[in-house]
């Protein structure tokens, strides 16, 4: 097994301004790695040049074994896009739209069962333009599945989702990463979505790269202080201790028995990203 | 073609299954499909395109109802020669330019990009497009011509081998600049104005519209003759009319040979334009 990517030392800036500031990542074959990080940090730019739109300025970039700057048009067989924004093929429907984009691998997924897989078996003679915001989305996302891609960029896919819409989403991209081991690179601002799909998370920051671990380790996030509250005299009360068993144990002797209003909390992502962006919470 | 044998990640005990790199010309072909069915079952702009010419034939014959004094050819014969090079103007130069805007506002560029499409495919699917709408439009045109202005089509093989040159020489060259010209608008709500004035003004300078096009000012006329709109209608009206007409034209004669080089120099200049301004990417992508 090899890494579906590797980049070193990746730097790329416009106009004298670094967007990308020594960008080191590794993602293995087969994993889902979620990049994370506020507008302008650079996420763009390092995702666009690991798709080959964008050439870099300096530093060693490996996906799928190829540099995307030099890659031959056969390295895209491997490679799934989901674009942001696209509003492309409106007047195909969306079985013409999905076949047509099958044309171009030449071991495609039939064009069904990637429908089936999307959930637009139903919708698939009406024409793109008429469908909702989230199925146009998973037009794209059959766009970029249908190739059988090894990798697959998903670029903000749920935005605009209704909750129930996220959700199936969601189950989609496990079923592709479980069955059929496909590497996905996902940008995003929902850290739910981060921690729902992702198995490492990475944060970028003014084009660097800040931290990189499970979702549940982020940021010393397993072992950071827990948060005990609860209530007493009618206030709500916190301790912040790496203790929080003994706290509680402790408290429950004071209030003999239940303790009011009692939560434990540890930082969510978002606290620990948060603080890692170095944003004011 | 290479062809590739793979075995089926889910089920690796199952016959390998035999898999084949898409050949060039079947994407090439497959683009030409997109293009067509996207163009025609966008309703509005269809009629637009093809009425647009019958309109302004049906109109300026209607008020230039004359005949010409020295040939007793009407008017309207000029102004149906000269509207198949609008015709093919307006498919070629306005179509092609507001269509590759939109398709680089829209995402369809960017997605293009990103699949494994060789350039070419998206260039010869335009081709097919332009084509296609280019010959529905001239057969409209002459329809319309021979019906209601009693156009002679011509019976010589000589002069449809002119119409043939002259007919692939101006797709080409307003294919070509439509193409460059996509470069210059911002969005596709832009592009209208931005391609379509500077396309009715010259259709006013190249004696499209007022014929014949001696009546014109000299400047317009000098203006006109620097551009490929004023020699295809040229050519056409050298095509569908006697030769006594080409008494009317500027020149006195059809002037082939110069005809020939103008449109070819444009050809020769919208590729260079082309392969010097052409981009995959919106202006905001970067």
């Amino acid at each position: 097994m090899t890494d579906a990517v590797q980049v070193h030392g990746l730097h790329k800036s416009y106009h004298g301004a670094p967007a990308v500031d020594g960008v080191d990542l590794t993602i293995a074959d087969g994993e889902i790695f979620a990049l994370l990080g506020p507008n302008g940090a650079g996420k763009t730019t390092t995702v666009e040049i690991l798709e080959g739109f964008r050439k870099r300025d300096s530093g060693e970039v490996r996906v799928l074994g190829e540099d995307p700057q030099r890659a031959p048009r056969r390295w895209r067989y491997g490679i799934g896009l989901v674009l942001q924004n696209a509003s492309d093929m409106a007047d195909m429907t969306v079985v013409e739209t999905v076949r047509h984009f099958a044309g171009y691998y030449p071991d495609p997924r039939p064009v069904d069962e990637v429908l089936e897989l999307v959930g637009l078996t139903e919708k698939a003679d009406k024409k793109v333009r008429t469908l909702s915001g989230g199925q146009r989305r998973r037009v794209d996302v059959a766009i970029g599945v249908v190739g059988r891609p090894r990798l697959l960029f998903l670029d903000e896919p749920t935005t605009g989702f209704d909750p129930e819409a996220r959700r199936q989403f969601w189950a989609l991209i496990r079923q592709l990463s479980e069955q059929d081991a496909t590497t996905i690179l996902l940008t995003t601002h929902y850290l739910d979505e981060a921690e729902a799909l992702a198995h490492r998370v990475g944060v970028i920051s003014a084009g660097r790269i800040l931290a990189v671990d499970t979702p549940a380790n982020l940021g010393g996030r397993a072992s950071a202080e827990a948060t005990v509250s609860w209530i007493e005299n009618g206030e709500p009360r916190h301790l912040r201790t790496d203790d929080p068993t003994g706290a509680t144990l402790k408290l429950a002797a004071r209030f003999d028995g239940q303790i009011p209003g009692l939560a434990i909390t540890r930082p969510s992502l978002e606290d620990i990203y948060l603080d890692l962006i170095g944003s004011p919470r | 073609m290479t062809a590739l044998t793979t075995e089926t990640p889910e089920n690796p005990t199952s016959t390998p299954r035999t898999v084949r790199e898409p050949s060039v010309w079947r994407l090439c072909l497959s683009r030409g499909g997109v293009e067509l069915r996207q163009f025609f079952r966008e309703r509005t702009a269809v009629i637009f395109t093809f009425a647009l010419p019958v309109v302004l034939l049906i109109l300026l014959g209607a008020i230039f109802d004359k005949q010409m004094a020295a040939t007793g050819i009407p008017s309207s014969q000029l102004l149906a020669a000269g509207m198949i090079a609008a015709g093919i103007g307006s498919t070629c130069f306005v179509n092609l330019a507001t269509s590759i805007t939109s398709d680089r506002e829209d995402g369809t560029l960017k997605r293009l990009r990103g699949v494994p499409m060789p350039p070419i495919a998206y260039f010869v699917g335009k081709i097919i497009l332009v084509l296609v709408t280019a010959v529905v439009e001239v057969a409209i045109v002459l329809a319309i011509a021979t019906i209601f202005y009693d156009l002679p089509l011509p019976t010589d093989v000589g002069r449809w081998v002119t119409f043939a040159w002259v007919f692939l020489l101006g797709v080409t060259g307003c294919s070509l600049l439509g193409t460059a010209m996509s470069s210059v608008p911002r969005s596709v709500r832009a592009a209208a104005p931005i391609v379509n004035l500077p396309f009715l003004i010259l259709q006013f300078v190249s004696g499209i519209f007022i014929v014949p096009i001696t009546t014109l000012p000299q400047v317009l006329q000098q203006i006109g003759a620097v551009f490929p709109l004023k020699w295809m209608a040229q050519g056409f009206r050298s095509v569908f009319l006697p030769d006594a007409v080409a008494g009317m034209e500027p020149a006195g004669v059809w002037e082939h040979g110069r005809i020939a080089l103008v449109l070819a120099a444009w050809c020769l200049g919208g590729l260079i334009l082309c392969l010097t301004t052409f981009r995959w990417q919106g202006r905001k992508d970067g």
